[in-house]
């Protein structure tokens, strides 16, 4: 093969992947706004009836604001304990750093499920049966990684020496903290923030068993409906999702950049 | 700052009591019978047909999905790196998206898509390529146009930042010194780029003997793997022990992915 058909070859598959990657998104789109309730594809209008409709699903608003005080409150508390753990393993000069950091990460490694099987047996054997607490607690291990991950990238490449010369042309420690290293660390703090919300929002394998009748948050509610009666209401709630995840995506591009989103 | 090691108890005790300690409780549960330590319930799960079949089918998945992802990716990356401007933002904007977004939004598309009267065999029929529908949900050739479709960004990202810092003087070099272009790729871009490609495939791997959703849904119960074993054993058959014990094995199986991949990585270092 020359070189000329590699580039051909190469433009094709990149195509052909974006057009694969968003199919399942255009599709939902489309479904959304379909006049026949069976999915029946490609439609000749546009209706908004099952946006309508999107009312008077059962438990939907009492899931998004479970799912919002979940991912906003396990968010919070990443970020404090985040940032005090990556400024320990960037700074602190203690035997096994690497391990701790290794250690805060895991559980973005291992199978999700697994971690949440184990999250209910123990809270089980604590005698925790109450799912509020039990969503909050174990949210955390599931947003902390992703603040983690980032922060002790962002970390690594901060210059303290810029704090001393901050500090040496007449601000105070705190001053310098504020005007110098928050400033610089902020994207990664954002980008951490932003991943490991969406992560709790989205998570479903660690929740699925920490999840009550009364208490779903809204993925699992989404694989309820999709198990019972997938109807294009749900695909006008996916939707809905999907411009979420697009806002969400142009917020942290106007604040960080896409490519520092993406970790590249 | 020397005293800053301290920083890190909180998180680290947090992770400890609501990571560490569950995951040893779930070892402990797979090996502690009525009667103190048991090896029983490994020897029962893995002296059934249906265990072999559940650890079969996992890998079969995870293996195919990597090597499929690797296949779209690796090509696809590298068009990707000779864009310029606000058009590879954009293109790495269409990647993040589907990233981002629930497993459920984009297992629903495929439901759709995939349907008798979906939208690809609706396609396939006016072009003529199909004269019946195909059968495409609860198949494994859905299943994997499903799941490849879910973890293919975590492949295409890794690679494109590797081949992004390709050396082109590198590629020019071994050109000028006579390498015909497959040579060339062979032994500079392919090795030069083996971080990118290993990063992906390990990630790939991971998620994917991990993945629920997507067999639950694509395939239903007919197709158990490891994960929804967990799921169906602890949340509809009552029955721990089993669970515990395929959870130990996914558990392990994650990690031997995950010592794999950076053992291989230090070993390319080395040579």
């Amino acid at each position: 093969m020359n070189l000329l058909g590699a580039r051909a070859l190469a433009w094709t598959m990149l195509a052909l992947c974006l057009v694969y990657l968003l199919l399942p998104l255009a599709v939902t789109l489309l479904v959304s706004f379909s006049p026949s309730a069976v999915f029946e594809l490609p439609h000749d209008r546009l209706v908004l009836r099952w946006y309508e409709r999107i009312g008077q699903l059962d438990g939907l608003a009492d899931s998004v604001v479970l799912t919002l005080e979940v991912a906003v409150v396990a968010t919070a508390v990443s970020l404090g304990l985040g940032t005090l753990a990556a400024i320990a393993v960037v700074r602190g000069r203690f035997p096994g750093r690497g391990a701790v950091a290794t250690f805060l990460v895991s559980p973005l490694m291992l199978p999700g499920l697994v971690i949440g099987i184990a999250i209910l047996q123990w809270f089980r054997f604590l005698g925790l049966r109450e799912a509020l607490p039990s969503l909050l607690l174990a949210h955390v291990v599931v947003v902390l990684p992703f603040v983690v991950r980032t922060l002790v990238a962002g970390l690594a490449r901060f210059d303290f020496a810029l704090i001393d010369a901050a500090r040496t042309l007449g601000l105070s420690y705190g001053q310098a903290v504020r005007r110098v290293m928050v400033p610089v660390l902020a994207p990664s703090f954002i980008t951490g923030g932003l991943f490991g919300f969406l992560a709790s929002v989205d998570n479903y394998p660690v929740s699925i068993f920490l999840t009550d009748v009364y208490h779903r948050t809204l993925p699992i509610q989404l694989l309820q409906w999709l198990g019972e009666s997938p109807d294009p209401t749900v695909a006008a709630v996916s939707s809905l999702i999907i411009g979420l995840t697009i806002v969400v995506l142009v917020i942290g591009d106007r604040l960080v950049g896409l490519n520092r989103m993406a970790g590249l | 700052m020397r005293s800053a090691g301290w920083l890190s108890l909180p998180a680290g005790l947090y992770c400890l009591a609501f990571f560490a300690v569950p995951l040893a409780l779930l070892l402990f549960e797979s090996v502690s019978g009525p009667q103190g330590l048991t090896g029983a319930y490994y020897a029962d799960f893995f002296g059934s047909a249906f265990a072999w079949g559940v650890l079969f089918r996992t890998l079969w998945l995870a293996l195919t999905t990597t090597l499929f992802c690797l296949l779209i990716a690796y090509p696809a990356a590298f068009a990707l790196t000779w864009t310029r401007g606000w058009v590879q933002s954009l293109l790495v904007g269409l990647l993040l998206l589907p990233l981002s977004l629930s497993v459920i939004v984009k297992a629903f598309g495929w439901t759709v898509l995939l349907r008798g009267n979906g939208l690809i065999n609706v396609t396939l029929q006016a072009l003529h390529l199909t004269d019946a529908p195909l059968r495409l949900l609860f198949t494994p050739a859905g299943l994997l146009i499903g799941i490849v479709n879910i973890f293919l960004p975590f492949m295409v990202l890794p690679i494109f930042a590797s081949v992004g810092q390709l050396d082109g003087r590198l590629t020019d070099a071994a050109a000028t010194l006579g390498g015909r272009p497959f040579y060339v790729f062979r032994r500079v871009i392919v090795p030069l780029t083996w971080p990118g490609v290993l990063a992906g495939m390990t990630l790939v791997f991971s998620l994917s003997i991990a993945a629920y959703v997507i067999p639950t849904l694509l395939m239903g119960d007919a197709f158990q793997t490891l994960p929804t074993t967990v799921a169906t054993s602890f949340l509809y058959l009552q029955d721990p022990h089993r669970g515990a014990v395929a959870g130990v094995v996914l558990l392990v199986l994650a990690v031997l992915a995950v010592l794999a991949s950076s053992a291989l990585g230090r070993r390319t270092e080395l040579s």
